[in-house]
C-alpha cells in the first residue's frame, strides 16, 4: 500500500494508507492476528467461556472484517483533489497549534 | 475474590490496550504534523462521506452513558431499557436528519449558544451558554467517574488516585492531539466496541443457555427475590411495553404516556437535536444531503446496540454472583467505585467472569476509549463555550487569537480539575442513568422547547427566549427537589421523565405568553433560522434527486422507522 500515490494526469490522488477504511482494516487485522494466535497458542479458558475458544473465533471474525475494509478501499478508492484547503485550527476543538510549514 | 483487583488482566490484555492507544495517538500526531494531504483533506471539514460521519455520530454518543449506564439499566430493570434506543433515540435522530439538519448545516453555527444568539440575541445566549457549560462539566464528571472505575478495577488503586490519574490521562489525550482527529478515532472506537461487546454477549448467552435460558433465569430470579428488594416482576423485565419498571408508574397507561412523551419526545428530542457534540459530526460531511443522512445512517446501528449492551446487563444480573446478591437486596463488597458493588458494575463483572485474557484486553481498550473520548468531547465543548461564547463575548472582547487559545487551554485544565469533583457527585448514584437523565431534564428539555418553538414560530421574541429557558430549568430542578424531599414517589427514571416534561411544558407556555406581550425580531433577520423565513431550496440538496433511492434521505428514514416499529412489536 502506498500513501498519496500521484497519478499526475488527472490532478488528483488516492487517499491510500490514510483512507479511514485502511486504518480500520489495519487495526482490526492486527487484533485479529493477535487473537487467533492467542486462541491457538494461549491457554484456553473453557470454564469462563462455556467451552468455546472465544479468542480464536473472534480473531477470525476480525480478520474477515479487516479483509472487507481493505477490499472496499481497494475497489472504491477515495480520490483527493489536487488543491486541498488546509484545515483551520478548529476553535471548537482547541489544542496546541498545528505545526505546519508556512504556505509559500 | 482472590486478588486485590476486580479484573485480572495479563500482558496480552495490556498489549491490546497499548496497540489501541498507539493507533489513536498516532493518528493525532499525524494530523497535527500534516504529514499527508489526504489527512488534511479528511479533516478540512465538509469532505466526509455520510457513512463515516454517521458512525462518528453514533460513536460520539456510544460512551459511558450507553455502555455502562444502559447495561446497568438492563441489569436492574431488564428489557424495557430498549426504550432508550427505539423510542428515546431513533425517532429523534430521524427528525434531526429530516427536519432540523438543514438549518444547522446551512447556518454554519459552531455551538448551540451561537444558534441561540443569532435567533434570540444576548439574553438567551448568556443563559444558554452558562447552563451548557455547567452541564458539560457535570457530564464530564460522569465519564470521569466511570473511567476511574475501570482504572480502579484494573489496578486496584484507591478511587481518589484513580480519579486524578484518569483526569491526567484525558488531559494528555486532548493535548497530544487526539481531538483534532476525533472523527477518525470515533469510527475506530465504534469497531473496537462492537468487536468486544458482540463476543461478550454471545458467550454470555451461551453460558446461560441461550435466549430461553436467559428468560428462564430472569423469571426464576424475579420470583425468588425477597419482596423488600423491589425487583420488578419477570413479565415487566422481559417485555419492553408497557415498561412500568422503567417509568415507575404503576398504571400501564401512564407508563406508556410517560415513556412516549417524557422519554421519547422531550428528553430524546431535546438531547439529540440540540447536542452539538453530535451535531458537529454531521457538519463535517460533504453535502447537505450527507449531513441529513448522517443521523439517519447512524440510526441503523443504533437500533441494534441494545442487543450488545442491555442483554449483557441482563445476563450479568443472573450469572455474576455479586450482581445476583445486589438484586436480591444485598450489598456485596467490591465494585468499581470501591464502595460496594453497584448496578454500574454489571458489565465489568460480566467481563471478568466470561472473557478469556485477550478478548478481555479488547474489551478494556473499547471501554477506555469510549469514556476518554466522551469526556474529551465534554471538555472541549465546555472549552469552546467558555472561551468564545462567555469570555470573548462578555468579559474580554477583541483580543488576539492566541489570547483566546491560551484561555481555552487554561479552561481545559480547569475543567478537568472541576470534573474530578463532579465525578464524586456522579459516584453517589447507584445507577448512573438516573443521574444522567436528571441532568438532561434540567438542561436539554427546556432548550429543546425553546429551539423548536423558535424554529417554527417567527413571532417568538428575544425576551421569550431567555425567560423560557430560565424558568424551564428552574421548574425541572423544583420537580427534582420535591421528589428528593419524598413528596413524589416514582422509582426507576420516572422522576427524570416528569421533570423533563414539566420543564418542556413550562418553557413552551411561558415563551408563548411572553412572546405575545413583547416585540419580535424583524423577519429579515430570521432567514436561515426560522422555517417560514427560509427559502425551500436552501433546505434540500439539488443533487439528491439524481441519486439512487438507497442514497436519498427520505427513503432511508422511512426504512429506519419501519424497522424500529417492527423491533418494538417483536420485543
Amino acid at each position: 500500500m502506498s500513501d498519496s500515490t500521484s497519478d499526475g494526469t488527472s490532478g488528483s490522488r488516492k487517499a491510500g494508507a490514510f483512507d479511514i477504511r485502511n486504518i480500520i482494516g489495519a487495526l482490526m487485522g492486527l487484533y485479529g492476528v493477535i487473537l487467533v494466535l492467542a486462541g491457538l497458542l494461549g491457554e484456553h479458558e473453557p470454564d469462563k467461556t462455556g467451552g468455546v475458544n472465544a479468542n480464536l473465533w473472534t480473531g477470525i471474525g476480525l480478520l474477515v472484517v479487516a479483509v472487507v475494509f481493505f477490499g472496499w478501499a481497494r475497489l472504491r478508492p477515495i480520490v483527493v483533489p489536487q488543491d486541498v484547503d488546509e484545515p483551520d485550527d478548529d476553535p471548537t476543538r482547541p489544542g496546541p497549534r498545528r505545526k505546519r510549514p508556512p504556505v509559500t | 475474590m482472590t486478588s486485590d483487583t476486580l479484573i485480572d488482566a495479563s500482558w496480552l490484555d495490556y498489549l491490546l490496550v497499548a496497540i489501541y492507544f498507539a493507533f489513536v495517538l498516532g493518528i493525532g500526531v499525524m494530523a497535527r504534523r500534516s504529514v499527508s494531504d489526504s489527512i488534511d483533506f479528511f479533516l478540512s471539514g465538509r469532505s466526509l462521506p455520510a457513512w463515516v460521519t454517521g458512525l462518528a455520530f453514533i460513536s460520539a454518543n456510544l460512551g459511558a452513558v450507553e455502555i455502562m449506564g444502559m447495561s446497568a439499566n438492563g441489569a436492574e430493570l431488564g428489557l424495557p431499557t430498549v426504550h432508550y434506543f427505539w423510542v428515546g433515540a431513533v425517532p429523534a435522530m430521524l427528525f434531526l436528519g429530516v427536519v432540523m439538519m438543514p438549518f444547522y448545516y446551512g447556518s454554519k453555527v459552531r455551538s448551540v449558544p451561537e444558534f441561540m444568539f443569532r435567533r434570540f440575541g444576548t439574553g438567551a445566549h448568556l443563559v444558554n451558554a452558562i447552563s451548557f457549560a455547567v452541564a458539560q462539566l457535570l457530564i464530564a464528571g460522569v465519564n470521569l467517574a466511570l473511567l476511574a472505575g475501570i482504572v480502579h478495577a484494573l489496578l486496584g488503586w484507591p478511587i481518589w488516585i484513580a480519579l486524578v490519574v484518569a483526569g491526567a490521562i484525558v488531559l494528555s489525550y486532548i493535548t497530544l492531539g487526539g481531538l483534532s482527529a476525533a472523527i477518525y478515532n470515533e469510527v475506530l472506537q465504534f469497531f473496537v466496541i462492537v468487536a468486544s461487546l458482540l463476543p461478550l454477549t454471545l458467550i454470555g448467552l451461551h453460558r446461560v443457555g441461550g435466549w430461553d435460558g436467559l428468560t428462564d433465569k430472569v423469571t426464576a430470579a424475579a420470583d425468588g427475590a425477597p419482596a423488600d428488594a423491589g425487583v420488578a416482576p419477570a413479565a415487566q423485565q422481559l417485555e419492553s411495553w408497557p415498561g412500568q419498571a422503567l417509568s415507575g408508574f404503576d398504571s400501564p397507561l401512564f407508563s406508556v404516556i410517560g415513556i412516549v412523551f417524557g422519554l421519547g419526545f422531550v428528553l430524546s428530542f431535546g438531547y439529540w437535536t440540540t447536542n452539538f457534540v453530535e451535531v458537529q459530526r454531521a457538519m463535517a460531511s460533504n453535502s447537505i444531503s450527507a449531513a441529513r443522512k448522517t443521523p439517519i445512517i447512524g440510526a441503523f446501528p443504533k437500533m441494534f446496540i441494545p442487543f450488545i449492551v442491555i442483554v449483557p446487563g441482563m445476563i450479568s444480573a443472573v450469572l455474576v454472583s455479586e450482581m445476583i446478591e445486589l438484586k436480591n437486596g444485598g450489598s456485596p463488597e467490591g465494585g468499581a467505585s470501591g464502595e460496594g458493588v453497584a448496578y454500574n458494575d454489571a458489565l465489568l463483572l460480566l467481563m471478568r467472569d466470561v472473557l478469556p485474557n485477550g478478548l478481555l484486553g479488547l474489551a478494556i481498550a473499547g471501554l477506555l476509549a469510549a469514556f476518554m473520548a466522551g469526556m474529551a468531547a465534554n471538555i472541549s465543548a465546555f472549552n469552546t463555550v467558555f472561551s468564545y461564547d462567555l469570555w470573548q463575548r462578555y468579559i474580554r472582547k477583541d483580543h488576539s487569537d492566541d489570547y483566546y487559545l491560551r484561555i481555552g487551554r487554561i479552561a481545559t485544565v480547569a475543567a478537568t480539575v472541576i470534573a474530578i469533583f463532579t465525578a464524586r457527585i456522579a459516584m453517589g448514584y447507584d445507577n448512573v442513568m438516573d443521574y444522567l437523565q436528571t441532568l438532561f431534564g434540567f438542561f436539554n428539555a427546556p432548550l429543546f422547547a425553546t429551539f423548536i418553538l423558535g424554529m417554527f414560530w417567527k413571532r417568538m421574541t428575544p425576551t421569550a427566549g431567555w425567560v423560557g429557558l430560565v424558568f424551564g430549568t428552574l421548574s425541572a430542578v423544583a420537580v427534582d427537589r420535591v421528589a428528593a424531599a419524598g413528596l413524589i414517589e416514582l422509582p426507576g427514571q420516572g422522576v427524570a421523565f416528569l421533570a423533563a416534561s414539566t420543564a418542556f411544558v413550562v418553557d413552551i407556555v411561558l415563551s408563548v405568553v411572553v412572546s405575545l406581550v413583547t416585540e419580535p425580531k424583524p423577519a429579515a433577520e430570521l432567514k436561515g433560522l426560522v422555517y417560514s423565513e427560509t427559502p425551500r431550496e436552501d433546505l434540500v440538496d439539488p443533487n439528491e434527486a439524481s441519486m439512487p433511492w438507497y442514497q436519498r434521505t427520505l427513503p432511508l428514514a422511512g426504512i429506519a422507522l419501519a424497522m424500529v416499529i417492527v423491533l418494538n412489536i417483536t420485543f
